[in-house]
């Protein structure tokens, strides 16, 4: 790829979706648009660089975006967030919201694993919530993935990441080649697109946010610009999880990291640690 | 290491097996149907083992009940690995007391996520 067309491309996609392309990640814009240029006819990819350069074509420009954000999702990705919301978040919203009424937000919710792990775990306990207006959104740049998630089927090979065999068994039903998670538990997430870094008023207030294995992908501005907003839009005593790999420090010291729960970060100015029992 | 005893009536699969358990730091047994399984249980009780389900001589479930039946739950820890692919056959393992079950083809990926579910890795 010729040096100017990855500048044009890179500018392109941290525009529309603050998506941030080093040199090095050349390979990964050649690898997924390349499909992309043959699906939409044309010859190579410099054929449609040419025609997003000329035409600025709204509908090729989000193809290209959603191509590039798109990103591979497990169930209970990585165990540890999912073991803390059951064994310390939920526990501690159990006793601080009287009003039982619950919010969260899976803001990079992909084919809809994460969201929908978490509602299996509600789900586990369900006799609990009985009478609590719990709410789970989950939120995509990509249109396409949340199609999928909202249609919650998964081949074999996506259900056998993460999984164990009795929560297959307990929550999906075969149907074919693919297995499909039952109505009771998709009914819980509700799917729509956003892009992180439009505005988040129209959200309302969350009382737990993922945000995993995005941040990543942004440069710093960006980082912070959407962790303060997050902060914002958070309870007081909420509770954010980012991704392993990914961290606060540095960015902004409106969130900070819960010691010894990687991931896990609370508000500066909130309580949420004593509550959850880990102060 | 953690002694795994990869049971399958294919060598093929049983070297792909191999090959990601190695890797995962395992020991690796290897038993070419049921009954060569049971034998090699009884020689040196390996901690998991990575079981097909249809083999000639004695095949997976038939292991599975007969071990259980000596052995107890506890031991060995028992991951079906076949192609048999539906509900109803993933239930009667359960039932017979296999601890996890791996749907045919499979890759490293999965082999982690379930051996990591059932607190081998």
């Amino acid at each position: 790829m010729k040096n100017q067309d990855f500048e044009f491309l890179s500018g392109l996609l941290k525009e529309k979706s603050g998506l941030m392309l080093t040199p090095d990640k050349v390979y990964l814009l050649e690898s997924r648009l390349t499909p992309l240029s043959r699906k939409r006819g044309m010859d190579s990819l410099d054929v449609l660089i040419q025609q997003l350069r000329s035409s600025r074509d709204e509908g090729l420009i989000k193809d290209v975006t959603e191509a590039m954000t798109t990103n591979e999702s497990f169930f209970f990705r990585d165990n540890t967030p999912f073991d803390i919301f059951k064994n310390h978040v939920l526990p501690a919203m159990e006793k601080a919201r009287p009003n039982k009424r619950l919010r969260i937000w899976c803001a990079a919710a992909s084919t809809g694993q994460e969201p929908y792990s978490l509602a299996i775990l509600l789900k586990e306990n369900w006799a609990k919530w009985k009478g609590w207006n719990i709410e789970i959104v989950g939120t995509d740049i990509c249109t396409q993935v949340l199609e999928k998630a909202k249609a919650g089927t998964y081949s074999q090979f996506e259900v056998q990441r993460g999984l164990p065999i009795q929560t297959l068994i307990k929550y999906f039903k075969q149907e074919g080649d693919v297995w499909r998670l039952n109505e009771d538990v998709r009914k819980m997430v509700t799917f729509r697109p956003f892009n992180l870094l439009g505005s988040f008023s129209l959200l309302g207030s969350f009382d737990v946010i993922y945000c995993r294995n995005v941040l990543i992908y942004f440069d710093q501005p960006t980082k912070k610009e959407v962790l303060e907003r997050m902060q914002a839009t958070m309870a007081k005593d909420g509770t954010l999880f980012l991704g392993a790999a990914e961290t606060v420090l540095g960015i902004t010291d409106k969130l900070r990291p819960i010691r010894g729960h990687r991931g896990m970060y609370v508000s500066s100015d909130g309580g949420a640690e004593e509550l959850m029992g880990l102060g | 290491m953690k002694l795994c005893l990869v049971v399958d009536d294919s060598k093929v699969i049983r070297k792909v097996a191999r090959r990601i358990l190695e890797e995962l730091n395992f020991d690796i047994e290897e038993a070419v149907d049921g009954q060569d399984a049971l034998d090699a249980c009884d020689r040196n009780m390996p901690d998991v083992v990575l079981l097909d389900w249809n083999m000639p001589v004695m095949d997976g479930l038939e292991f599975l009940k007969a071990v259980r039946a000596k052995e107890g739950i506890e031991q060995p820890i028992v991951v079906f690995c076949t192609t048999e692919n539906d509900m109803s056959h993933i239930r009667v393992a359960i039932e017979a007391g296999a601890n996890e079950y791996i749907m045919k083809p499979f890759d490293r990926e999965i082999i982690e996520a379930k051996f990591s579910q059932v607190g081998l890795i």
